[in-house]
């Protein structure tokens, strides 16, 4: 039995979207669908030939579709990571011989709403009607008037911000920083450069949370095809080799977090993937962050260890992860710029191989080496997966 | 605090929180606490989340907590129109654990919400059978 999924699997198959941001024509299904005949595409492979298949809608459904029939599916559903995580036990399936060409697919009509179903964000969209809910966010949440993770994601950002002197002028350089990025690419629904002050000028959503400070709300989709890491030399694209993984939760409530500074999942996941590939911080290249609001490449960069306690805000700020710097961060623009349809785990994962591959807008060079940390629900869940284009020695 | 016109949303209760509930009807806030370790625990459960224990009993809390954290809410939720913006907050009640609520008594703004200020519960009288716990600044 394989005792590690470093250089079991690789992704040889990667595509989003024809069109993104805006696709009022396409239901989510379609979205899927769109994404998924992309990817196949890309690396020319026969649908015929994909025997797995990972999805947060019905895989039944999926797989009738496209007209195959899997051996293997995983439907893990904890919000916007549950790509990443699908595609870790994805890599296990091909490891131990359940399947031997996955398809990891999303979609989602985020903007648009067409045919999307609702409690797709996690537990507290989970609501009955608006007056009364026996969930428990229904019971100790909505009644104060919350409403989505706008006003709630963010609950712990005062806190963190008040023990460790991080500044508002800090949090809103995570947006600044990645618009730096977006801004040479042309799939990016925000590409103008920004300053704090834009930050601070733009409309207050929900304190400490300006407009900039939060994800866009778009139309999309993506989709991963996995083969064994053997197999994937003989496809046309350049194998993106699954190096290693990593996945948690913690919990659907954000006012019961263990730490509400801290994300207990990014932790426990980003060891994992940090053991299993064999990497130190230093051997990382290009790193995505999964980022909703502003406070989640701060969180992350902490608790992934790429910093210490309270130096994220600064180090972001510096510079540190924009265009030219040694650790580029979030290079498509991010949730904040680029696109966020409501799980956008996908597009973080599509925009890490496009690096990887050497093919993205705004590429980094001689990225060999990419992290790719993601997060479901309100710090409900965490996937972390280390991607490479280096062939196992 | 009337309940003439309450249009936020209510709980409905389950088997798990009617106490709650039923207490906080009568203006108390109760939490748990374990009878195996002696954990203080809040959302309300069948089963301490430390240990796993099902011996749990209720306590009356002393209704004393400080400000942890909070946001403010600038767009309108129905039920909240009149009072946007608005905190969403989590407090520490003086007992240990951690619950989110509205803070009352004070206009919410940055200045004035001062992390770790003291507070205390207040009750508003929703239905005839739901009163929801919110804090106003103690003293
Ligand atoms: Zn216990």
């Amino acid at each position: 039995m394989p005792d590690s999924l470093r250089y079991k699997a690789a992704i040889v198959g990667a595509a989003e979207t024809t069109d993104l941001g805006v696709i009022p024509n396409l239901s989510t299904t379609q979205l899927h669908i769109d994404a998924a005949i992309n990817a196949i595409k890309d690396c020319g492979i026969d649908k015929n030939q994909i025997d797995g298949i990972a999805t947060t809608m019905s895989p039944a459904a999926l797989a009738h579709y496209l007209g195959i029939v899997p051996r293997w599916l995983d439907n893990t559903s904890v919000g916007g990571t549950s790509f990443l995580i699908q595609v870790r036990h994805a890599a296990a399936a091909i490891a131990m011989g359940l399947c031997e060409t996955a398809l990891v697919v999303m979609g989602q009509s985020g903007r648009s709403r067409v045919g999307e179903t609702s409690a797709r964000m996690g537990a507290t969209s989970a609501a009955g009607g608006p007056r009364g809910d026996i969930s428990y966010p229904g019971q100790f949440e909505s009644i104060y008037g919350t409403s989505g993770p706008t006003t709630l994601f963010g609950m712990g950002v005062l806190r963190y911000m008040e023990e460790t002197g991080t500044t508002h002028e800090q949090l809103a350089s995570v947006a600044v920083a990645q618009r730096k990025w977006a801004n040479q690419v042309p799939r990016a629904m925000f590409r103008d450069l920004i300053t704090v002050d834009d930050v601070f000028n733009s409309r207050m959503v929900c304190y400490p949370f300006h407009l900039f400070e939060c994800c866009l709300v778009t139309d999309g989709g993506g989709a991963l095809i996995l083969t064994s890491a053997e197999r994937a030399k003989d496809f046309p694209t350049n194998p993106v080799y699954i190096l290693g993984t990593g996945e948690s939760t913690e919990t659907p409530v954000v006012s019961q977090m263990y730490d509400l500074t801290s994300s207990t999942a990014f932790k426990v996941s980003s060891r994992q993937a940090f053991a299993e590939a064999g990497i130190s911080h230093a051997d990382v290249d290009h790193l995505m962050i999964y980022d909703a609001f502003a406070h989640l490449p701060i969180y992350g960069l902490e608790d992934l260890g790429f910093v210490g306690r309270g130096e994220a805000g600064a180090f972001i700020e510096e510079g540190n992860t924009s265009p030219g710097s040694k650790l580029p961060m979030n290079t498509n623009g991010g949730g904040l710029s680029y696109t966020h349809t409501g799980m956008y785990g996908m597009f973080a994962m599509q925009e890490a191989v496009r690096q990887v591959r050497g093919e993205a807008s705004h590429q980094v060079p001689d990225v060999k080496v990419s992290f790719c940390q993601g997060v479901g629900g309100m710090f409900m869940a965490a996937g972390s997966l280390v991607f490479t284009n280096e062939p196992p020695h | 605090m009337s309940q003439e016109g309450y249009r936020k949303p209510v709980p409905i209760p389950t088997p798990e929180t009617q106490f709650y509930w039923d207490k906080c009807k009568e203006h108390e806030l109760w939490v748990q606490r374990c009878d195996s370790c002696n954990h203080p625990f809040f959302y309300p459960r069948f089963h301490c989340p430390q240990c796993l224990s099902a011996e749990v009993s209720w306590f009356k809390t002393s209704g004393k907590a400080t400000l942890w954290t909070y946001m403010i809410n600038h767009r309108p939720v129905p039920g909240f129109e009149e009072d946007t913006p608005y905190a969403i907050a989590v407090v520490q009640l003086e007992e240990g654990p951690k619950m989110l609520t509205n803070i009352v008594g004070i206009e919410n703004t940055p200045d004035n919400l001062v992390l770790d200020m003291p507070l205390e519960v207040v009750f508003e009288d929703a239905t005839d059978e739901i009163a929801i716990p919110k804090f106003k600044p103690a003293g």
